[in-house]
C-alpha cells in the first residue's frame, strides 16, 4: 500500500511470528499449570510435551500448530491510510505466509469441499478496521484454530436444562456447562471467552475478541472480574485436565465483557482457546514496525 | 513405555492398557474428513471401481495391522520432496461414524488423533484388537520431527494438503493409549467424573 510501502512484508512477519511463538503472558500460564501437576502423571508428561514444543517451534521458527486457524485481524488506524489496500496487503501476506508454510492452507469452499490452497477465500482472512483518535497503527491478530472453535458455544437464558436464569448465576452456570462439554476437545487446558449480551453475532464475536486480553489485564467490571475469579477457579475442580487426561488444570484464565440486548434476548455465548493461544501486536509508528 | 513397530500384530496391541504411554515407528498414514468419507464410499459401501483399484491396493497394505493418524498437517515441498513442518493431531470424533467401519474392513490397529471417540469406535477396538492412541492437541513442530519420511501422498489435489492421505514413515511418536481393546476409555472415566462435580457445582451456585 502507498502509504506503507514495506505494509505486505511486516504483516508476513507478523504472521509468523505469531504462528511460531506464544505471547509471554501464555507461555507462563502454562509453566505455572505445569508446576501444578504431579511429576509424571499423565497431566506432567501433556505439559512437558506442549513445553518442548514451545521451545522447538521458537528454535526452527515452524507453527505451534498445524491448524493455524482463522487469521483475525483487528486494525486500529488513524484517519488516512485506505483500508482497502491494506485489507488486499493483509491478504496478499495471508497468501505469502502460507507459501512459506508459517501458514496451513486453511479455506476450504463449504459448498464444494474445495481446498482454495492458497491460504485466503471468503472470511480467511477476518479483517475488522476501526479508525482511531492517534496517528500510529495498532493491529492485533489472532490465530484461531478449529478445534477450540468447534467447542465455542451460545446459549439463550433462561436455559430450562439447566436451570439457568437471567441473572449472574445463571451466566455462571452456562459458562461451566460449555466448560464441562468441551472436555479435552479444545486442546485445553484452554482459555474462556465470554459474552453476556448482544445479538447472536456480536454476542459470539465479542467472547471471541477476549482471548486478545493480557492474563493480567484486569477486567474493569467489577461484577465480571468476580465471576471471571469465580468461574476459573470452579472450572479448575472439574478434573477434565490438560487434553481431558485428568489433572488440575482445566482452564488457564477466563475473560468475559458485556454487551446491551434486546429486552427479548438473552445470549451468553462462550469462546474457548486452545493453549496455543497465538496472539500478538504490531504497531506502526514514524513509518517504523514493532511486534510485541 | 511401550514401544511399537509397524505394522503390529493383535497380540501386541491387546496387551495395551489406557494410560500406557507409547513410542510408535514405522509406516502410517494420515485420514480425515474427506479420507473417511471417501474411504466408506468408495471402498466399503461398494467394491473399488477398475480406476481406483491401484489406490485401493496401495492404502490396504498400509492399514492392513497398520495405523490412522487424524492429521491435516502443514507440509514443505522442496526440490520435489514433501517435508511435513506441523503435525500434530486433529479432533477424532468427527470420524465416529465411519471409523469402526474402517477398522473392521481394512483390519486397522490403531487410531491416533485427539480428544477421544465414541461408543462405536470403542465397540470396533474391542471386536477387532484395535485401539485409540492420544497424541497431544498443538505439538505440532515436535510430532512433525518424528516423521522422518513422506513416502507417498493420495488424492492431494482432489482433497487439498490438509485432508490427503500422506503416507509416511514415523520414529519414535509419542502418544498415550486411551481407548484400549478391552472396552476400557480414559474419556468416559474422566467426563463422567468431571460431570458429577459439574452437578455438584451447579446445585451450589443454585442455592446461592
Ligand atoms: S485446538 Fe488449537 S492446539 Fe488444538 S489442534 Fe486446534 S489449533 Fe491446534
Amino acid at each position: 500500500m502507498k502509504t506503507y510501502p514495506e505494509f505486505c512484508e511486516w504483516v508476513v512477519e507478523f504472521i509468523r511470528r505469531t504462528s511460531v511463538d506464544l505471547p509471554v503472558d501464555v507461555e507462563n500460564a502454562i509453566d505455572v499449570a505445569k508446576g501444578a501437576e504431579d511429576p509424571g502423571s499423565p497431566a506432567d508428561n501433556v505439559l512437558n510435551v506442549i513445553k518442548e514444543n514451545i521451545r522447538i517451534s521458537r528454535e526452527q521458527s515452524t507453527p505451534l500448530c498445524q491448524d493455524t486457524g482463522t487469521n483475525v485481524f483487528y486494525v486500529y488506524h488513524p484517519a488516512g491510510p485506505s483500508t482497502r489496500e491494506m485489507s488486499e496487503d493483509i491478504v496478499e501476506a495471508c497468501k505469502e505466509a502460507t507459501k512459506r508454510s508459517y501458514l496451513r492452507p486453511n479455506a476450504v469452499d463449504s459448498l464444494t469441499n474445495k481446498n482454495s490452497g492458497n491460504g485466503v477465500g471468503r472470511a480467511q482472512p477476518w479483517i475488522h478496521f476501526e479508525e482511531w483518535n492517534r496517528d500510529d497503527v495498532w493491529i492485533r491478530l489472532m490465530l484461531k484454530g478449529g478445534g477450540c472453535e468447534n467447542c465455542g458455544t451460545q446459549y439463550a437464558l433462561p436455559d430450562r436444562r439447566l436451570k439457568a436464569g437471567r441473572d449472574l448465576r445463571g451466566i455462571e452456570i452456562v459458562v461451566l456447562d460449555a466448560i464441562n462439554n468441551a472436555q479435552g476437545l479444545g486442546c485445553g487446558p484452554g482459555f474462556i471467552g465470554f459474552c453476556v449480551g448482544g445479538d447472536r453475532a456480536s454476542s459470539l464475536s465479542e467472547a471471541k475478541k477476549q482471548h486478545f486480553k493480557k492474563l493480567d489485564e484486569a477486567n474493569e467490571v467489577p461484577e465480571l472480574r468476580a465471576l471471571e475469579e469465580r468461574l476459573y477457579e470452579k472450572a479448575n475442580t472439574l478434573s477434565i485436565g490438560p487434553m481431558g487426561f485428568g489433572g488440575k488444570t482445566t482452564v488457564l484464565g477466563v475473560k468475559g465483557s458485556y454487551l446491551h440486548r434486546l429486552p427479548a434476548c438473552f445470549f451468553v455465548s462462550v469462546s474457548y482457546m486452545c493453549w496455543a493461544c497465538r496472539r500478538r501486536d504490531m504497531w506502526i509508528k514514524n513509518g517504523e514496525m514493532r511486534i510485541d | 513405555m511401550t514401544r511399537l513397530e509397524l505394522p503390529v500384530s493383535a497380540e501386541k496391541i491387546s496387551e495395551l492398557k489406557t494410560g500406557d504411554v507409547v513410542k510408535i515407528s514405522g509406516v502410517m498414514v494420515t485420514a480425515r474428513d474427506a479420507a473417511h468419507k471417501f474411504l466408506i464410499e468408495h471402498f466399503i459401501e461398494r467394491s473399488p471401481a477398475p480406476e481406483e483399484k491401484d489406490l485401493y491396493d496401495k492404502l490396504s497394505s498400509v492399514l492392513k495391522d497398520g495405523m490412522i493418524y487424524h492429521c491435516g498437517p502443514v507440509v514443505a515441498e522442496e526440490n520435489g520432496k514433501y517435508r511435513f513442518v506441523a503435525a500434530g493431531p486433529t479432533t477424532s470424533s468427527r470420524e465416529e461414524p465411519y471409523e469402526s467401519h474402517v477398522i473392521e474392513k481394512f483390519g486397522v490397529r490403531g487410531i491416533i488423533g485427539k480428544g477421544g471417540m465414541g461408543d462405536q469406535t470403542l465397540e470396533a477396538c474391542k471386536k477387532f484388537k484395535s485401539v485409540y492412541l492420544h497424541a497431544v492437541g498443538g505439538a505440532a513442530s515436535l510430532l512433525a520431527n518424528s516423521v522422518v519420511d513422506v513416502i507417498d501422498v493420495y488424492m492431494k489435489e482432489e482433497f487439498g494438503v490438509p485432508e490427503a492421505f500422506w503416507v509416511i514413515r514415523v520414529k519414535d511418536f509419542d502418544a498415550v493409549v486411551t481407548m484400549d481393546s478391552h472396552g476400557n476409555s480414559l474419556h468416559k472415566t474422566i467426563a463422567k467424573a468431571s460431570s458429577e462435580i459439574f452437578n455438584d457445582l451447579i446445585r451450589k451456585i443454585s442455592k446461592g
